[in-house]
């Protein structure tokens, strides 16, 4: 019987997750035009309802009934394999993460935990998963047999395995710091307010974080191999109706998970900003602190200019690399002497 | 280097508070200048009539050839066009021949929204072009 009570709370909390994700991803691409259209002293779309809100239905029914090719000289299984890779990868990571301390359901004393699974390796799984999502992008360029989708791939292949390697020096950080790889203990750590929160004691890494999490999602000033003027759109040149779609909504699911890590490492996941507040849900704070990542995602799309990919590679070996191992080791060494 | 990055989002970030510039069209129109060639129309004189008197410079002058006139006599004597066609989808409204024209019988209006479903209505006869003064005050 209990075993039938977990296997329902598990499908339960997936299906919420995953329904939660598709709509946050939905409203993120309304939220992205409108935002960019009013830094650009324009309305975004406001023709598809109020404010446009319907606009990613709209959206949605295009991209639907858009004709669905597949190119002659295309590897049709890979092809057709590619976005889903994107999307799965991009998704599954929040299998992971922290959404809400725990509650009780009303009349039993069954208790649900917010989160879905919580595993003792969950950084690992997190960074381990987000690298399984590039295949989709090398793939995608690969198996579309144009040279221009070959090129965007191999150069978004490049940028994302040189950011990782920052990333994750950057992040053994908050390891030393929290002792633990699992996710919900080091939300725990970061309790008690403001002050507790990684991101006064590990300042560098948190903008390593940013930097690194922007290059590898390929969003602006990174995004060469999507780069819509220079390269013709780059790997998913050779995409339209569907596919394209998941290419798009695994990008923009992508930025979500960055930003759902870094509210989780460094800006203490779900717990609230002073103790006495915390009678509003964590969830809510969770969600408070995504949407502020993600407006200033955002933000910064709109304001700066894409780098070249030559500079992109310096920034990320000459630059990056050096500044999170002299993170790490100052880290290392306050830690040790602190005993 | 970081500090002009810093600058540039805090202008956009003013940016973003501001109010936006676009006029959204169906509901604000911004009126088009005095001399703005629009939609043609035809003058009308004490009889109600056309002004036209059926010379042909305007045909002869148009640069897509966009108008056809057929001549013909009245009663009292007076030239006037029998047919007077304009295509308006030939037309690129240059105003040559409201320029040419020497007895200001033609005029470039204020008009330029016109859509359609068939050819047919977008051909001006001179009912038409007379019609149009109604939009010209």
């Amino acid at each position: 019987m209990q075993l039938l009570y977990l296997l329902i709370e598990i499908v339960v909390k997936c299906v919420v997750v995953f329904a939660g994700l598709m709509i946050v991803v939905a409203y993120l691409t309304w939220l992205e035009r409108k935002v960019l259209g009013h830094i650009q002293v324009r309305f975004g779309p406001n023709r598809c309802g109020p404010f446009g809100l319907l606009q990613p239905f709209s959206d949605a029914i295009k991209a639907f009934f858009k004709e669905d090719l597949v190119p002659g000289r295309a590897d049709k299984a890979v092809f057709v394999l590619a976005p889903t890779m994107s999307m799965i990868a991009a998704i599954s990571i929040f299998a992971v993460i922290p959404f809400g301390d725990q509650f009780t359901v009303p009349g039993t004393n069954w208790v649900v935990k917010l989160r879905v699974a919580d595993v003792d390796i969950g950084l690992l799984y997190v960074f381990g998963v987000a690298s399984l999502g590039e295949f989709g992008i090398i793939l995608g360029g690969w198996s579309s047999g144009n040279k221009y989708g070959l090129t965007g791939s191999l150069r978004a292949a490049a940028q994302m395995i040189s950011y990782e390697v920052a990333l994750g020096i950057a992040v053994v950080g908050v390891l030393i710091l929290s002792q633990s790889l699992r996710l919900t203990e080091i939300v725990r750590l970061q309790g008690g307010g403001i002050w507790n929160w990684n991101i006064w004691y590990q300042p560098v890494a948190f903008i390593l974080l940013l930097i690194c999490g922007l290059a590898e999602i390929n969003r602006t000033p990174f995004d060469m191999p999507e780069a819509e003027a220079e390269l013709a759109c780059g790997f998913n040149i050779e995409y339209s109706s569907m596919k394209f779609a998941l290419f798009f909504m695994a990008e923009y699911a992508h930025m979500v998970t960055v930003a759902a890590i870094a509210v989780t490492l460094f800006m203490g996941g779900w717990q609230p900003i002073i103790p006495q507040l915390s009678f509003i849900p964590g969830i809510i704070w969770f969600c408070a602190k995504l949407f502020l990542f993600l407006f200033f995602f955002i933000w910064e799309r709109g304001t700066m200019p894409r780098l070249r990919y030559d500079q992109i590679m310096k920034f990320g070996w000459k630059i990056l690399i050096p500044l999170a191992l002299i993170n790490l080791l100052v880290t290392g060494f306050v830690v040790s002497l602190k005993g | 280097m970081i500090i002009p990055l810093l600058k540039g989002l805090g202008l956009t970030l003013n940016r973003f508070f501001s109010k936006p510039i676009t006029t959204q069209y169906p509901e604000e129109k911004i009126p088009p200048a005095k001399r703005w060639r629009g939609i043609q129309y035809f003058e009308k004189d004490e009889r109600g009539k056309t002004k036209c008197v059926a010379c042909g410079l305007c045909m002869v002058v148009c640069p897509s050839q966009c108008i056809y006139i057929e001549t013909a006599e009245d009663e009292e004597g007076r030239r006037y066009p029998l047919t007077y066609e304009l295509d308006a989808t030939r037309c690129i409204f240059c105003g040559f021949c409201e320029e040419a024209c020497p007895v200001k019988a033609i005029f470039m209006g204020q008009g330029y929204e016109w859509v359609e479903t068939q050819r047919k209505p977008l051909l001006m006869t001179t009912e038409k072009l007379l019609e149009e003064k109604k939009f010209n005050p």
